[in-house]
């Protein structure tokens, strides 16, 4: 067997692979095979112990069944046409969703689109032209979404659909006005806090975070053994979660699971506590926040709404009894206490709900009381922070020098060059279309200052057409945006006079399209890529790994069916539209790979062929390397130490500073104070109010279930979901019965019982928004008033294809998700605040 | 000559289910004769995990347990196959023979762990192989215990100590146990911390209802074995939890505090208990 087997090198967003090639078919793929002798691994002293990672790689599990990813019965093969679309007579858009698809050739294909950009570009000019990605489904510099699809985009001057931070809301549009961070989109540094919390933590409070199905976003399962050294050594564990999540199954920790939407209660009476008891690190509180007495005179109930924030108050909201409460804030502020609130510090759930801000801004203010940065006081995901060489650049996908549009090497940067400034925002993408009109706050990922989430933006903006092309590529987001049968009724509008979608697989989103375009994998083009590391606004997301990988990413296969790169089909469509020489300089993919590995630091010492031959290369800790933890440089009053390469205050005076105004934590923010001072839902001080869309809201007399729908375990967002069979196989991943695989959705026993629900019954959620199937799991891990279901199921199918509000059989529980944003000012989705029933479905 | 086996820590594994993928990637589609023929697109889980899901409302648990192939020594899945359709190599891996037992489908219901798979499409009983193909192939490691993330799962030659399994066997071997020894078929994996029985509940004060009681003595007797008596504290939330229990036992938990009655409350452990609280009155 070995004589017609070869061997290639790839990456995945869950970690680099070994794939396995026989007569031109993938046979198996492996977690990269690096000989152990080449691994160099770090090692972390502490409590006279020593801690060093495995010489292996460790995949996300998804990862490993790749190869069944590639063959998926649901892979886009040929170009297609919607068979009632006629770009020349009758367009039918209302038909979007319902009818089906006729096989055209490339050629055909090719003309369609690209005479469709051509008449609406001179009718109308490139605004008239709109088109965003989905996230995630394939890895590489050369290839990723920011690569070809924004070059080509930004050079046909169009509209761009800019993302809200979907993961990390509450932290984006809360955290920044309070610590800042804006530079990383709110989320706080975690540089070498593993070994910070090896050495000093005594205790670690995971506060709706499951790092164990999160993973650090993108590195595979490389910390799953830190947690298991921080269990063994006997590191007291609690999980604040409606959800008993993964992580606190492995780690066996206290459970607390609040309503959803109560936590900012929680964390106010916990501060209540430590301001009775005088248990908060006054010095710090003096010396390095601002506003301190404000926030104590709310908390106290001398503030504007004269309501202590007890521990009975808060056990009354969050259902938590006051008595764990007050006995959770004595133990943390009598130990050393790491905070665990999201995959990457900040994130988790309960930044997506109603004024998820104010929970975001709570957690900075509990560890900011507790003198956070100090040895074993931090704001910590578990899932990073490993010792890691920062010193070698290598381009990643998310920032400019990784990008084909704006990088160095191109001669031409058309991404910088794109002559319309309108823009469109995602979560409202569907109402702009269907109204003509729209305006939000903020510009997206607002990273380039705090006052970016203070500009407000109008569409359609003076001088430019309205949208009347959508250029999808990827498309799921009926799994994954909110309350998404605006998302149909948005495609059957006809003011979108054309849709493109581009994807591997069929999304949920790609039968509402006029024109389907095949793309390939990653593991049918040639590419290069680090682990990891995205780059931009998370710099150094390397340190989820345990070492740095750089990986050739080589074709192994060719592409399936008619399937085409990315870049090939944008090379082709530039081509009919005259724009070839302008689009590719001249360029192949491999040229490109080239030009972005000799611009690295890598090619210093390893040249282009050498690393083309071996495939890979490890960037091995210094041997002298120094822990400089996150934050430590702040609590000793230093210039900032670490990597983190985006704070735009290093290097100069203001080095020792925060982001925020101040430089100092903010209890009462100034950026808030100074641009929205009357903002009654984020005032300048967190407050806590009742979710609009909770227990005591008016909806609850109708729909008193509770769903969250937080990030999934065994898949990608919507990657790996619905194109991976043997995904679907995993057990409640998706639950087969009669030959369907359902989607599960956790009910507590109590719930089950009184609506005569069973365990593997198929039930219906539903609500005024939205109807959705699901297979029912009665389960102890929610409690009773609570529903728990992934969010991000890939598949979306209606029992009545193309009707708003049929009921979806495929398990989108985000059609029943609120468009309500976290407030008035702070346009982040909320999809953890949603009411609904559920009742077993017999029809 | 080797000896192969599996040494699963359960305390170790979340149930991220790499395995179970990594086995259907090493196998679906794929015939590594003679050892294996190839497993069908879906249906089989020659390595699964059982989830077990024990205790009530806060005190709740939830473990893991890698089931596949137990490798006996006995057997037992041979007794109604025909001649050498089953085998167990001198290096321990019981192998079906793809060809041997082809239209078998008795050896499916002869093994007492349930961990043949009947493939309907090539009328074959099929199961997990050790990646006998890999090993025989120079390899030192299964495709399972290679995605395995945090060294829940190890696989390797127990006859050479320097082997990851020999070196767990050793650290932890004195907790190792077989998956249902009353089977009695010899089998050969051997399993740490396989999930068993716990009590768990808070004790509180009646004169101080609103404060968690941090320090309560709590001692757990079995009652049908009388030298059988374990102590503990509760923790800063008041809680208490005895662990690694007998399955349907009668057991007296007893909560002690100074100035405060003793209580105490008699239970059987059919299934981990979540008995809640034992409230003491002031003396």
């Amino acid at each position: 067997m070995a004589d017609r087997e070869q061997v290639f090198t790839n990456l995945t967003n869950g970690g680099p692979i070994s794939v396995y090639v026989r007569d031109g078919k993938i046979v198996r793929v492996r977690p990269l095979q690096i000989p152990e002798a080449e691994y160099k691994p770090w090692t972390i002293e502490a409590g006279g112990k020593e801690y060093s990672p495995p010489k292996a790689v460790r995949l996300s599990p998804p990862a490993h069944a790749e190869r069944n990813r590639l063959e998926s019965e649901n892979r886009i093969l040929y170009p297609l046409k919607r068979v009632d679309f006629d770009p020349n007579g009758e367009r039918n858009p209302q038909n979007r969703g319902k009818s089906g698809y006729v096989r055209i050739s490339w050629e055909e294909a090719l003309d369609i689109v690209s005479g469709e950009i051509k008449r609406l570009t001179e009718t109308y000019g490139g605004s008239a032209i709109t088109g965003m990605t989905s996230s995630h489904h394939n890895w590489g510099v050369v290839g990723y979404k920011m690569g070809p699809f924004s070059r080509f985009m930004n050079m046909l001057n169009y509209t761009p659909v800019l993302d809200n931070p979907d993961s990390w809301e509450g932290w984006h549009w809360g955290a920044t006005h309070m610590y800042g961070f804006q530079w990383r989109l709110g989320m706080p540094e975690q540089f070498d806090l593993l070994e910070d919390a090896l050495k000093h933590t005594e205790m670690i409070v995971f506060w709706s975070n499951d790092p164990d199905t999160t993973r650090g976003t993108y590195s595979g399962q490389e910390s799953a053994i830190w947690r298991v050294w921080l269990k063994e050594k006997g590191i007291k564990t609690v999980f604040i979660d409606p959800f008993f999540n993964y992580t606190a199954a492995a780690m066996d920790g206290t459970w607390l699971p609040p309503r959803p939407g109560t936590d900012t209660a929680l964390a106010m009476a916990i501060a209540y506590v430590w301001l009775t008891e005088g248990t908060y690190d006054k010095a710090y509180i003096e010396e390095k926040t601002i506003g301190f007495g404000e926030f104590k005179d709310y908390i106290l109930g001398v503030g504007d709404d004269k309501l202590a924030k007890t521990p009975e108050w808060a056990a009354a909201e969050s259902g938590i009894e006051a008595r764990k409460i007050i006995a959770l804030a004595r133990e943390w502020a009598s130990k050393k206490t790491s905070l665990s609130s999201g995959a990457r510090g900040g994130e988790g759930s309960a930044c997506r709900t109603a004024y998820g801000t104010e929970w975001a801004r709570m957690m900075v203010a509990l560890q900011a009381m507790q003198g956070l940065g100090k040895p074993g006081i931090s704001i910590w995901g578990t899932s990073m922070g490993a010792p890691a060489d920062s010193d070698t650049w290598f381009p990643g996908y998310a920032e400019p020098r990784g990008q084909m549009g704006k990088s160095g090497v191109a001669k031409n940067k058309l991404s910088l060059q794109n002559k319309t400034k309108q823009r469109l925002f995602r979560l409202t993408l569907p109402e702009a279309i269907l109204t003509g009109k729209e305006d939000f706050w903020g510009d997206g990922f607002c990273g380039q200052s705090l006052d970016q989430q203070f500009v407000h933006n109008t569409y359609p903006m003076e001088g430019h057409s309205t949208v009347k092309m959508f250029y999808r590529y990827g498309g799921s987001f009926m799994g994954t945006m909110s309350d998404t049968n605006k998302w149909v009724k948005m495609y059957q509008s006809d003011k979108l006079e054309f849709v493109v979608n581009q994807d591997c697989w069929y999304g949920s989103e790609a039968k509402f399209a006029d024109i389907i375009l095949p793309a390939c994998t990653n593991l049918e083009r040639n590419d290069l890529g680090e682990w990891a590391a995205c780059g931009g606004y998370t710099t150094n997301a390397h340190i989820g790994n345990n070492y740095r990988v750089i990986v050739r990413q080589q074709k192994c296969v060719e592409p399936l069916g008619e399937s085409k790169s990315d870049y090939e089909i944008f090379t082709l469509l530039a081509d009919k539209l005259g724009l070839k020489e302008l689009y590719t300089e001249g360029n192949t993919e491999d040229d490109w790979a080239r030009l972005f590995y000799e611009s690295s630091d890598v090619a210093k010492t390893l040249s282009w062929d050498e690393f083309n031959k071996k495939g890979y290369h490890l960037i091995p800790v210094p041997d002298d390397y120094q822990a400089k933890p996150a934050l430590r440089w702040f609590a000793e009053g230093r210039a900032v130490d670490t990597a983190d390469a985006g704070n735009p205050k290093r290097g100069t005076d203001k080095a020792a500073e925060l982001g925020t105004y101040s430089g100092k934590i903010e209890f009462a923010s100034e950026s808030l104070r100074q641009n929205m001072p009357d903002d009654e839902e984020r005032p300048i001080v967190p407050h806590y109010f009742p979710s609009w869309e909770g227990h005591r809201s008016e909806g609850y007399k109708k729909y008193p279930l509770q769903i969250i729908s937080p990030h999934p375990r065994f898949s990608f967002h919507t990657a790996y979901d619905n194109h991976t069979a043997w995904v679907n196989e995993i057990p409640l991943h998706r639950v087969e019965k009669d030959g369907y695989q359902w989607w599960p959705v956790r009910l507590n026993p109590a719930d089950a019982k009184a609506r005569n629900v069973k365990g593997g019954d198929i039930v219906e959620l539903y609500n005024d928004r939205g109807s959705v199937l699901c297979i029912a799991e009665v389960t102890e891990r929610v409690p009773a008033g609570v529903l728990h279901s992934y969010g991000c199921s890939a598949k979306y199918d209606p029992l009545v294809p193309g009707k708003p509000g049929s009921t979806d059989k495929a398990g989108c529980v985000n059609l029943l998700t609120t468009s309500r944003m976290l407030s008035k000012h702070a346009p982040g989705m909320t999809p953890n605040s949603c009411l609904c029933e559920l009742r077993k479905w017999e029809g | 000559m080797a000896k192969y086996g599996f040494v699963i820590d359960v305390e170790k594994c979340t149930g991220c289910h790499s395995c179970f993928l990594a086995c259907k990637d090493e196998f679906i589609g794929n015939d590594y004769l003679p050892t294996a023929a190839a497993q069908p697109d879906k249906g089989h889980t020659w390595i699964k995990l059982n989830e077990v899901e024990h205790g009530a409302g806060t005190k709740l648990k939830v473990d893991y347990i890698p089931h596949m192939c137990q490798h006996c020594e006995d057997t037992p899945c041979a007794a109604p196959a025909p001649a050498g359709a089953v085998y167990r190599r001198a290096d321990g891996i019981v192998i079906i023979d793809p060809e041997k037992a082809k239209g078998c489908k008795s050896i499916v219901n002869a093994c007492p762990y349930r961990a043949v798979y009947w493939n309907e499409a090539a009328q074959l009983p099929q199961k997990c192989t050790m990646c006998a193909h890999m090993l025989d192939n120079g390899e030192k490691t299964t495709r399972c215990a290679e995605a395995c993330p945090t060294g829940a799962l190890v696989f390797g030659d127990l006859a050479d100590e320097t082997s990851p399994a020999a070196k767990l066997l050793a650290q932890k071997g004195a907790k190792a146990e077989v998956f249902k020894p009353e089977l009695g078929v010899a089998a050969t994996t051997r399993y740490i911390s396989l999930p068993k029985p716990f009590i768990a509940g808070e004790v509180l004060l009646a004169d101080k209802p609103g404060e968690c009681l941090k320090g309560a003595k709590v001692t757990l007797t079995a009652k049908d074995e009388a030298a059988c008596q374990v102590e503990t504290k509760t923790d800063f939330f008041g809680d208490f939890e005895f662990k690694n229990l007998a399955v349907n036992k009668n057991y007296v938990v007893k909560a002690e505090y100074e100035g405060y009655y003793a209580k105490e409350m008699t239970v059987r452990t059919y299934a981990s208990l979540n008995i809640g609280a034992l409230m003491l009155e002031p003396r």
